[in-house]
């Protein structure tokens, strides 16, 4: 065996066991999530004894109210899904008219865009709410199914306000990338610009598409912040997973074989997506940072 | 005809209206709304009448121990998160990018952690500390290990360090990945046959040739270290309480939590947003510095 190739051992060996190391508090929450809530006191090191609690602890955990998990979930989903698309539609559109028109209005507008991606939430988050219900009240919105704070209304429009600086950032520098001609050749076909844009521009934005896409749901899937103070946590307000965990530990304090069994509920959507699209995932969220 | 032109025609507006729209209803206003409010007595409920104070939220902040004090650890978790991750981050993407078998595999698994959010994994360290670690502590005997790391103000930020460096390391190192494979082989293997040794050969060439992914990740770790919130919230809560300069506070509380508490604990609204302007500004201050001197390394490399 050579030096090389006994390196290479040595390394795979190092691999192994940092990678085992990395995950092992998965595994911590696994097993403890199968066990009785005095046994996870006792000795949260040992394997449990009936593995079969596990899905006892995830029934009452699907049919706990706190959670309610069915219908936080589909919340998630619903916000992130329609934060995405209108994130997505919106902010190609602008920018693509804001890398075809050279006029200084243009140009104060996308830097006003790329100056606002420092902006932390925090700096409007007490104005933001108050702002909000303002916007209900005078518009005779309060009690109405299109009600802003603790509704969709409200949630989905705060992201493509927050959405719009990086997204609008990342199409513009990729549409500058695209030739003119292209469109002159549409225009002269007879298409107008806007149809122009929707079935020769859009198309072929696809690959920063994806980045925008992956960089958006991740971000609005693990948020906290926001719809903690959006979606305000009232009895009828709407409710995201992550809330949905908070309340239930504020709840069950100590109760940690079903905090735990919450925990792993909260993680399986994204990372069973990450399985599946694990390559446009890295790949976007990489290509999000560099630009 | 539209285009590239500089004219604007109706479609520059009719694209732009919808995001406009949501921009100027979510940031612009309540941006401006916050400036305005942070000098006041704005107390967030509705109807109440809004006095002009001046600076007095500004003094009231810089005369506040706990906000001194969530500022100083607030710099001192992000400078030891900025250094950890990146180090970390910086070893997994060479150990990934040597040729083993399963590199894909510990890709994955390092990048894991980035996938869920601060709340979960707060709780769930939250129990590990608490619960496991200290479970291996009096198995092996060992008190430090035995007694809660949440516990003491110091073992207590160094759990948020490891938490936040156990999530962003994977994310980190995919960057790094990304830039490490940009550089071609020979200009090692070259390096290699003129007898440069590992070490040299990445101080030498790696190094300086993936020089901009240092001012990304640099930049990436600081930004988000100076503003956690999630883990911050989730695992400490800002305790254990403890003394500083004579007064009780929070001592694990960072800005961005002790902005949110400051409002919500205290139902001092205008003194919450006051503090978030000087955030704001220190983040944007940071990040101004920090892009200005890694441009001019690049180009001395």
């Amino acid at each position: 065996m050579s030096i090389q190739q006994r390196k290479n051992i040595g390394l795979e060996i190092l691999a192994v066991v940092l990678f085992l190391a990395y995950l092992s508090p998965f595994v911590i929450i696994f097993i403890n999530a199968a066990k009785p809530t005095l046994q996870v006191i006792a000795d949260p090191l040992a394997l449990p004894e009936n593995p079969s609690v596990f899905f006892d602890n995830v029934w009452r955990i699907l049919n706990d109210r706190t959670v309610a998990y069915g219908s936080s979930f589909m919340t998630s989903v619903i916000v992130t899904v329609v934060s995405v698309a209108l994130i997505v539609l919106t902010t190609s559109m602008a920018a693509w008219v804001l890398v075809r028109t050279k006029t200084k209005t243009s140009s104060f507008i996308f830097m006003m865009f790329v100056g606002a991606i420092i902006v932390p939430f925090q700096v409007v988050m007490f104005p933001l709410i108050s702002w909000l219900a303002t916007i209900e009240r005078t518009l005779g919105l309060s009690g109405t199914p299109f009600r802003l704070l603790g509704n969709y209304p409200g949630i989905v429009l705060s992201y493509m306000g927050f959405g719009a600086s990086l997204s609008i950032f990342l199409y513009h520098g990729f549409i500058k990338g695209i030739p003119f001609e292209l469109e002159e050749a549409a225009t002269i076909d007879g298409c107008s610009r806007a149809k122009t844009f929707f079935s020769i521009i859009f198309p072929i934005l696809k690959p920063i598409t994806i980045t925008v896409m992956i960089l958006n749901g991740m971000w609005i899937w693990n948020d906290f912040l926001l719809p903690r103070m959006v979606l305000r946590g009232g009895r009828h307000d709407i409710q995201t997973l992550p809330i949905a965990v908070a309340g239930f530990v504020g709840q069950y304090v100590r109760q940690w074989d079903l905090i735990l069994t919450t925990t792993i509920l909260a993680m399986v959507p994204i990372i069973i997506v990450f399985l599946f699209l694990q390559k446009h995932i890295i790949k976007g969220m990489v290509d999000g940072s560099i630009k | 005809m539209g285009g590239k032109t500089g004219k604007h025609t109706p479609i520059f507006f009719l694209f732009l209206l919808p995001v406009m729209l949501a921009f100027t209803i979510i940031i612009v206003v309540p941006l401006i709304m916050g400036v305005y409010y942070s000098f006041t007595d704005w107390n967030a409920v509705p109807g109440t009448p809004i006095n002009w104070v001046g600076l007095e939220n500004y003094f009231v902040m810089f005369s506040d121990v706990s906000f001194l004090h969530s500022f100083l650890v607030t710099v001192a978790f992000s400078l030891v998160c900025i250094l950890l991750i990146n180090f970390i981050a910086f070893m997994f993407a060479l150990l990934v990018t040597a040729k083993l078998k399963f590199a894909g595999v510990y890709r994955a698994g390092f990048f894991l952690p980035n996938l869920i959010g601060g709340i979960v994994l707060g709780y769930i360290w939250f129990f590990i500390f608490n619960n496991a670690i200290t479970a291996i502590g009096s198995t092996v005997g060992s008190d430090f290990l035995a007694m809660s790391f949440l516990g003491n103000r110091f073992t207590s930020l160094f759990a948020m360090i490891i938490v936040t460096t156990w999530q962003m390391a994977g994310y980190i190192m995919m960057i790094y990945v990304a830039a490490i494979q940009s550089v071609p082989a020979s200009l090692l293997e070259a390096a290699q046959i003129d007898g440069a040794k590992y070490h040299q050969r990445l101080r030498y060439i790696l190094m300086p040739l993936i020089a901009p992914a240092f001012t990304i990740t640099l930049f990436l770790t600081l930004v988000n270290s100076f503003r956690m919130f999630d883990v911050n919230f989730a695992l400490t809560a800002g305790g254990p309480s403890g003394l500083f300069m004579g007064q009780a506070l929070w001592t694990t509380e960072l800005l961005a939590l002790n902005i949110f508490n400051t409002a919500h604990r205290f139902n001092d609204f205008a003194q919450g947003q006051a503090r978030a302007i000087i955030f704001f500004i220190a983040l944007m201050t940071i990040s101004l510095i920090q892009v200005y001197f890694n441009k001019r390394k690049e180009i001395e490399m």
